[in-house]
């Protein structure tokens, strides 16, 4: 390519709020119920109902704002969105315009060791759509449902300035505002179930060029990963057409998770006048400094706080601290564990590698587990006493893991038990030097092979389980004994 | 003297005393209902065998007490649990709610027995009833002529006897202007007072809903029950509710009534001008102070109201789409053919032109000029309100430029209907109490004056038009209707 481009992306991004009861009604948010249980004439937006605002939701999204640095204005108002869409029963989505509850803030990503703060323009509530479920798909099916569960549900939509410069940095951010909501108990950010979702603002431009290139939003982003591939392919796709002389369409684009490009919504002549004007069924909304101030005082733990804490208390590397702090439930685990057993490192270690490659390779949170940590402290306290070796301890977790089984339990029920004890070891070496006199006569001659030769042979005769520590100690003290 | 002649005070005592028993009361009603409704058509449902059954479990119970067993109508914009529910549209032709408005649902619970749902201009879009997809009601009074509107089947049902009080709702003047068509007394409580949970809305900064009686102390009985802040309804206002009867002593000495210049200017009738004058001469002769005042703005506010109650209502009927209930061409191929046709053959021509007034006031380049100055103005006149309430209890106006016109005399042009708008839209634009009362005849109608007051102050209202009453004979006339 000729020039040299610089990517710049802005993240909005849809946080469920962890409510009971929806923004403006009483029903259920619950996840996963049967289609239209959870709704009534509010939600489905029937002739003269009326919302009542959620005081849970502005609590939550108080919370968010302190979290991430914001100021929260006196007065926040609601405003309606006009669009027509099967899924949005009044045909207007209560959001908020121009007074949202929260203003500027910010957030710190790092990125190849360096760390850099992205501003964040506003966060603002409003209620999510229903969801249409069609058959098949939408362009062909002969008929589409209806489902309203969700309609009303709490959002917040946090928008950051565009102030990332790298797929890499877009995703850093989204982990970190994920870990920030996780740990403020905002949002239960599950991507999968939709109560986290992002639509990315992407543009290139020369570098050096101080104004923006036109951008294009990008929707459907259901994953870090998808997020980090879309800007990808199309910062390539924009810097490509610009270099072959073609102008960027500011445009809404949607990515194809199957074909792995972003595909053309509708452009910008399309786009849809929402006729924001105030919503006159809500009067606008006084949020008191004291309010603020309890909220405030309240704030449980965020990352930075915890990643502070675990290098300074605990003497853990940064890596592994801020790998620990992407989740409030790995730091709760890690709390737990170290709340009896000492060595910091040794429980990071287990939890980053064996830990780790389970849940990944299940697919699980690790809110998801069927032990508890103090069933990884008793396997690490077995290792340390030498009733099982470190090779034993990693069969022993995987089994844990799949089975939920107490550690001693599976260490019994396999057999697998370290044999430390001495006179049964004795007898055991003692038999294989009978059994091998050359060996004994070559080891007397200072070959030093012959030393290994036994222990291995003791070793496979006790299936393993023979403590190697106290092994070699009695080995050596035989072989030496006169009566050999 | 008849039953239908009664108020609810003396046909309260008559079921007290055990003169009548609440299902004969109920009967008498629906005999004189069969007998007129041929000519006035002023409903639109009549809910005889639910009433009859009410009427007799009332009294099984055998208490009277309040409105026990006082037969009401309701204007068919108020949602009736398992009644018909249509705001004369026939986008809701078949349209049953599965809830009751607050305001209905406490009168039921204090016993009063509904009889039937009221005919309106579709959507309370209109000034003459005549806007209803179904019917036009005539005026009792005249039946050439029409009852105003949009509550006009309420105004007509009560000046006839068909129900002894109703039920309505005034955006611009909906209750005043038909009250004073037909004769009886009419009331737009403070914006707030009253609930409008389960109220069809229309322009929900506006709405407010009222009561339509044959005198004051009927009005101030219905109030009693129907007003105070309801939580479903977040702009219902958490403030006391006096006992209204309270006010009716009589007694206006020193009151200090302004009166409007403005009021009594451009294309208002020259004998309603003298009427109303007579009126004030008459306060002043029982005590009063009158005085002339300007409301400078006044002629700014129906332009406003023509900008700010379509905006709102262009996304209040949105929700009419076809998807959940209502109308739905089920010929439509695709998903904007079900909207456009549902709506284009279920909606009128004044709402449809009432839409599209609106989402253009609202659309992309043209809300600041139009919308937000719209805003401005009504401000402006809420100033024009609080400098007069400095120095005044209360202002005294025409309720209407003119006596009931004839049926179909302005449907042709819609600037010239919406000028009867002009004395009672400034009092919605500030969300002002407003009252209006049988002042006289012109030309064998009745006319109304319109008695304003301070926010929350209905007990003025009270006061100043129950003197009146008792120092007057009109809101003894009745109609003949050559029906027994």
């Amino acid at each position: 390519m000729g020039k040299e481009f610089e990517i710049v992306i802005g993240l909005e991004v849809h946080a469920e709020l962890k409510t009971a009861t929806k923004a403006f009604c009483s029903c259920s948010t619950a996840f996963g119920a049967e289609p239209n249980t959870q709704v009534c004439p509010v939600c489905s937006g029937f002739p003269g109902m009326l919302p009542v605002l959620n005081k849970k939701m502005v609590e939550l999204a108080i919370r968010t704002g302190i979290a991430l640095n914001s100021e929260i204005p006196e007065i926040c108002k609601f405003d309606r969105k006009n669009y027509f869409y099967p899924d949005l029963p009044k045909a207007y989505q209560i959001s908020q315009f121009d007074l949202p509850v929260c203003k500027g803030g910010y957030l710190d990503i790092e990125v190849d060791g360096q760390t850099k703060r992205i501003g964040i323009t506003r966060a603002h509530m409003e209620e999510d759509a229903g969801k249409l479920v069609h058959q098949g798909d939408i362009t062909t099916t002969p008929f589409s449902l209806v489902d309203l569960n969700r309609s009303g549900v709490p959002l917040l939509e946090i928008v950051s300035e565009p102030d990332m410069r790298s797929a890499q940095e877009a995703r850093a951010y989204m982990e970190k505002l994920r870990s920030i909501l996780l740990f403020a108990g905002v949002s239960d950010c599950k991507m999968q179930e939709g109560s986290l979702r992002c639509d990315a603002n992407v543009s290139v431009r020369p570098v050096g060029q101080m104004e923006f290139g036109t951008r294009t939003e990008t929707k459907n982003l259901n994953s870090f990963r998808s997020l980090e591939k879309s800007i990808e392919y199309e910062a390539r796709r924009q810097m490509e057409a610009i270099e072959d002389g073609e102008e960027i369409v500011q445009e809404t684009r949607t990515w194809d998770e199957e074909k792995q490009v972003t595909r053309s919504m509708r452009s910008k002549e399309e786009a849809h006048d929402y006729r924001y004007f105030p919503e006159p069924d809500l009067p606008p909304l006084k949020i008191s400094r004291e309010w603020v101030n309890t909220i405030a005082a309240q704030m449980p733990e965020l990352p930075e706080q915890a990643r502070r804490r675990l290098v300074e208390e605990y003497g853990l590397p940064e890596y592994d601290a801020a790998i620990i702090t992407l989740n409030p439930d790995y730091l709760n685990f890690f709390d737990q564990c170290i709340s009896s057993y000492k060595d910091a490192k040794l429980v990071s270690n287990w939890m980053m590698s064996e830990l780790n490659r389970l849940l990944n390779q299940n697919n699980m949170e690790i809110g998801e587990c069927r032990f508890k940590p103090a069933d990884l402290v008793k396997i690490l306290q077995l290792i340390d006493d030498g009733s099982i070796s470190g090779k034993m301890a990693k069969t022993v977790f995987e089994e844990m893991f799949n089975s939920g089984q107490a550690p001693e339990l599976i260490i019994k029920e396999k057999g697998m038990a370290q044999i430390s004890d001495e006179s049964t070891l004795i007898n055991l070496i003692d038999g294989i030097i009978q059994d091998n006199p050359k060996v004994l006569e070559d080891y007397k001659n200072g070959k030093e092979k012959a030393f290994g030769f036994f222990v291995g042979q003791i070793m496979k005769a006790s299936k393993g389980q023979a403590n190697p520590g106290v092994v070699n100690k009695l080995l050596k003290e035989r072989l030496s004994s006169s009566e050999m | 003297m008849e039953l239908h002649q009664l108020t609810i005070h003396e046909l309260h005592d008559k079921l007290a005393d055990r003169e009548i028993s609440a299902e004969e009361l109920a009967s008498s009603f629906f005999s004189r209902i069969n007998a007129l409704e041929p000519k006035l058509r002023a409903f639109l449902t009549i809910t005889e065998e639910k009433a009859l059954k009410q009427a007799r479990e009332v009294d099984k119970a055998g208490k009277y007490e309040g409105l026990t067993g006082i037969p009401f109508g309701l204007k068919d914009i108020f949602c009736t649990r398992g009644v018909r529910t249509t705001c004369a549209s026939k986008i809701l032709e078949n349209f049953v709610p599965t809830y009751d408005s607050t305001a209905g649902r406490r009168l039921e619970e204090q016993g009063g027995i509904l009889l039937g749902k009221l005919n309106m201009d579709e959507f309370a879009m209109g000034s003459s009833t005549e806007q209803s997809a179904f019917q036009s009601t005539c005026n009792p009074w005249d039946l050439e002529r029409v009852p105003g509107g949009s509550s006009g089947g309420s105004a007509a049902a009560v000046a006839a006897g068909e129900v002894p009080f109703a039920l309505g709702t005034d955006t611009g003047g909906s209750i005043r202007q038909p009250a004073s068509y037909c004769g009886v007394v009419g009331l737009k409580p403070t914006y707030g007072r009253v609930s409008r949970w389960g109220v069809i809305a229309f322009a929900s900064s506006l709405d407010q809903v009222g009561v339509f009686s044959r005198d004051i102390r009927d009005c101030a009985l219905v109030l009693n029950i129907i007003a105070g802040k309801d939580p479903l309804d977040s702009t219902s206002v958490n403030l006391e509710v006096p006992d209204y009867t309270s006010f009716l002593d009589g007694e206006v000495r020193g009151m200090k009534i302004a009166y409007p210049r403005e009021y009594f200017q451009q294309g208002v009738d020259e004998q309603i001008k003298t009427t109303v004058m007579q009126a004030l001469r008459k306060f002043e002769a029982m005590g009063a102070i009158i005085d002339e005042v300007s409301l400078p703005h006044s002629e700014y506010a129906l332009p406003a109201y023509y900008l700010v109650a379509p905006a709102e209502a262009s996304a209040n009927l949105a929700r009419f789409d076809g998807v959940r209930y209502g109308l739905r061409d089920f010929e439509a191929q695709n998903v904007v053919d079900m909207y456009s046709q549902s709506r284009s053959q279920g909606f009128g021509n004044e709402v449809k032109r009432r839409i599209m007034l609106g989402t253009y006031a609202l659309s992309s380049g043209y809300y600041d000029a139009y919308y937000l100055k719209a805003l401005k103005v009504r401000r402006l006149i809420a100033n024009d309100f609080d400098k007069v309430f400095a120095d005044f209890d209360l202002i005294v106006s025409p309720t209407a430029p003119t006596p009931a016109f004839k049926l179909g005399e302005q449907t042709g042009d819609p600037l010239t209907l919406y000028m009867n708008d002009i004395l009672t839209v400034p009092v919605n634009m500030a969300g002002l109490p407003g009252m209006s009362l049988p002042c006289g005849l012109v030309n064998g109608l009745p006319v109304g004056m319109q008695l304003i007051g301070k926010a929350f102050d209905e007990g003025t209202l009270f006061k100043a038009a129950y003197a009146f009453e008792q120092n007057t004979d009109y809101h003894k006339m009745r109609p003949v209707l050559g029906v027994k």
